[in-house]
């Protein structure tokens, strides 16, 4: 099983999010995920300023295996997206918790992220399969 | 209830050969499909039907525990259990273009046919003749087709005397084929084995073939690294063949199953990387080979798949089955034509992607990946025959322009499509 960082929270569909110290949040795929595509060679991220909703289909990282859509935890405007991935898509295999996030958001006043998991609960699922 | 072990007696019970039980040596008859031989005192459990037992056992290779130890990512693979990586499958690609790298492939089928009239049994059954293979050790490509026509598998024959030829043929179709075979060579006197106790090595690379030789005895390295392009000869144990599906110089080697995780590890040691299905895929779209199942199948014929190169209608006197079939569709025009393409767009082309030919009508990608190599996605596609050299592809919910191009994609390493940085 892997280490995950004790400062994230986890969607079923195994996005991480992590709120930083300024409030926005920032956005990746787990290493489960990462793993099951296997190597990343394309990722299409969205464009800053473009405000989304809760669910909402928002990039897509894709492998030499599959095309996998990544949904937003919770509402909010894009302030940055990580412009490496264009060039080292790897970085996200090769750091899921870190240098490979996809991209950040200010959270909507009102935005909620319900039904998120904690590190812990994420591993039980992630073991489950 | 089905029993494995029943099936397959059933299903050949006009073999008469005989295996020996692995727990208890008893003798009994052989099966066609790769479930590990046991007497029916040792066979395995009972399953509700073959296809459960088949899902519940999976087939594995004899280096099956190997993959496993070394860490590979495994998978379903035409009911095999199958390493799709150790690792990065893109490093393993790299790996075979520059340097070297191992696959197992011992999940195809070896058949031998032995019997004065092999030769002229093969002639009938498949499509490319093998009274072109006039020297011991050569290997010819050729479909297997059925009546209408249709490729019933992809398969490489060696000629290695007059009464002795060796097929090699896809892990998913060999209990079809094997069926096929043994149906046809009735009343011929043409024997037929299968080599369930051969396992094979494929060892791809521009370094490939002296990494192998530096582990045989020095004659026997000789006599290897003496073979030519689509040669293959029985070295000692070993058979050696200058063959591959990668694009790549190199080996398959046929060992004795026993010595397959030592002959493994000993090529790992000397620097040869593991590799698993994964690149073996992006390999061969690369090298512009078909992948049956994806590319062709019982429901496509050559002439629509870009093997048109591989039947042989001439002599014209030779009958082989499928050849009324191709002769009416050559002389109707045959109407689509498979086809490489390469997409600049990022995104990457899958089998079954719509393709849009405008003002001609459609197809669809039989195969795409994307290509280590080229940095951007490749593929097939079975397109009308009078496609041109642009095509739109509906790729995930978008609409994208691909060019249409000259296979192979890349050969020893080489680009050989032109490329904008």
């Amino acid at each position: 099983m892997s280490d995950i960082p004790e400062d994230l929270r986890f969607t079923r569909s195994h996005e991480w999010l992590r709120t930083l110290p300024d409030g926005t949040v920032e956005i990746g795929i787990s290493d489960h995920a990462q793993r099951s595509l296997g190597d990343l060679v394309f990722v299409e991220l969205p464009d800053i300023g473009r405000n989304l909703s809760v669910g909402e289909a928002c990039a897509v990282v894709e492998s030499v295996k599959a095309a996998s859509d990544v949904y937003t935890p919770i509402a909010g405007a894009v302030v940055a997206v990580n412009s490496q991935l264009q060039q080292t898509p790897e970085l996200i295999n090769r750091e899921p918790y870190a240098g490979g996030w996809l991209f950040r958001l200010r959270p909507t006043s009102s935005a909620q992220a319900v039904g998120l998991l904690s590190a812990s609960e994420y591993q039980v699922l992630e073991a489950q399969g | 209830m089905w029993e494995v072990w029943e099936y397959g007696a059933h299903c050949y019970a006009s073999c008469t050969r005989l295996e020996l039980c692995q727990v208890c040596a008893a003798g009994v008859a052989a099966v066609a499909f790769g479930l590990r031989g046991r007497c029916s005192r040792h066979r395995p459990r009972e399953w509700p039907d073959r296809a459960e037992a088949e899902r519940r056992l999976g087939r594995r290779t004899c280096l099956f525990d190997l993959h496993v130890a070394l860490g590979a990512r495994m998978v379903d693979f035409g009911g095999w259990d199958m390493p799709l990586a150790y690792g990065s499958q893109l490093e393993e690609h790299h790996a075979v273009r520059r340097a070297a790298g191992v696959f197992d492939v011992s999940h195809m089928g070896i058949i031998d046919l032995r019997g004065a009239r092999s030769g002229e049994f093969l002639r009938g059954l498949l499509a490319n003749d093998v009274a072109r293979l006039r020297v011991p050790g050569k290997a010819l490509y050729s479909c297997m087709l059925n009546e209408r026509g249709g490729v019933i598998d992809d398969l490489i024959v060696y000629y290695l005397t007059d009464e002795h030829y060796r097929l090699v043929v896809n892990a998913g179709t060999r209990d079809s084929d094997l069926k096929w075979i043994a149906q046809h060579t009735q009343g011929l006197g043409v024997e037929w084995l299968e080599r369930r106790e051969l396992a094979m090595l494929a060892v791809q690379g521009p370094q490939a073939r002296e990494l192998s030789a530096a582990l045989m005895a020095r004659d026997a390295a000789q006599a290897a690294l003496a073979l030519q392009p689509f040669f293959g000869a029985q070295i000692g144990q070993w058979f050696v063949a200058r063959t591959g599906y990668t694009g790549e110089d190199g080996f398959e080697l046929m060992v004795p199953a026993g010595e397959a995780v030592a002959l493994w590890q000993r090529l790992n040691a000397a620097g040869v990387r593991s590799c698993g299905l994964g690149a073996r895929d992006t390999l061969r779209l690369e090298a512009g080979m078909n992948l049956y199942g994806n590319d062709m199948d019982e429901h496509t014929h050559p002439l629509e798949s870009a093997l048109a190169w591989t039947v042989a209608f001439e002599p014209a006197d030779r009958h082989f089955i499928g050849r009324e079939a191709l002769e009416a569709l050559r002389a109707r025009g045959v109407t689509r034509k498979l086809v490489g393409l390469v997409l600049d767009e990022r995104a990457v082309l899958r089998s079954h992607q719509r393709v849009l030919v405008p003002g001609v009508g459609e197809g669809e990608v039989t195969s795409g990946t994307f290509s280590p190599t080229l940095a951007r996605s490749i593929g097939f596609a079975r397109v009308p025959a009078n496609t041109g050299a642009a095509v739109q592809v509906e790729v995930r919910a978008r609409t994208l322009p691909a060019r249409v191009v000259r296979v192979p994609f890349v050969r020893h390493g080489e680009p050989l499509v032109p490329i904008d940085p």
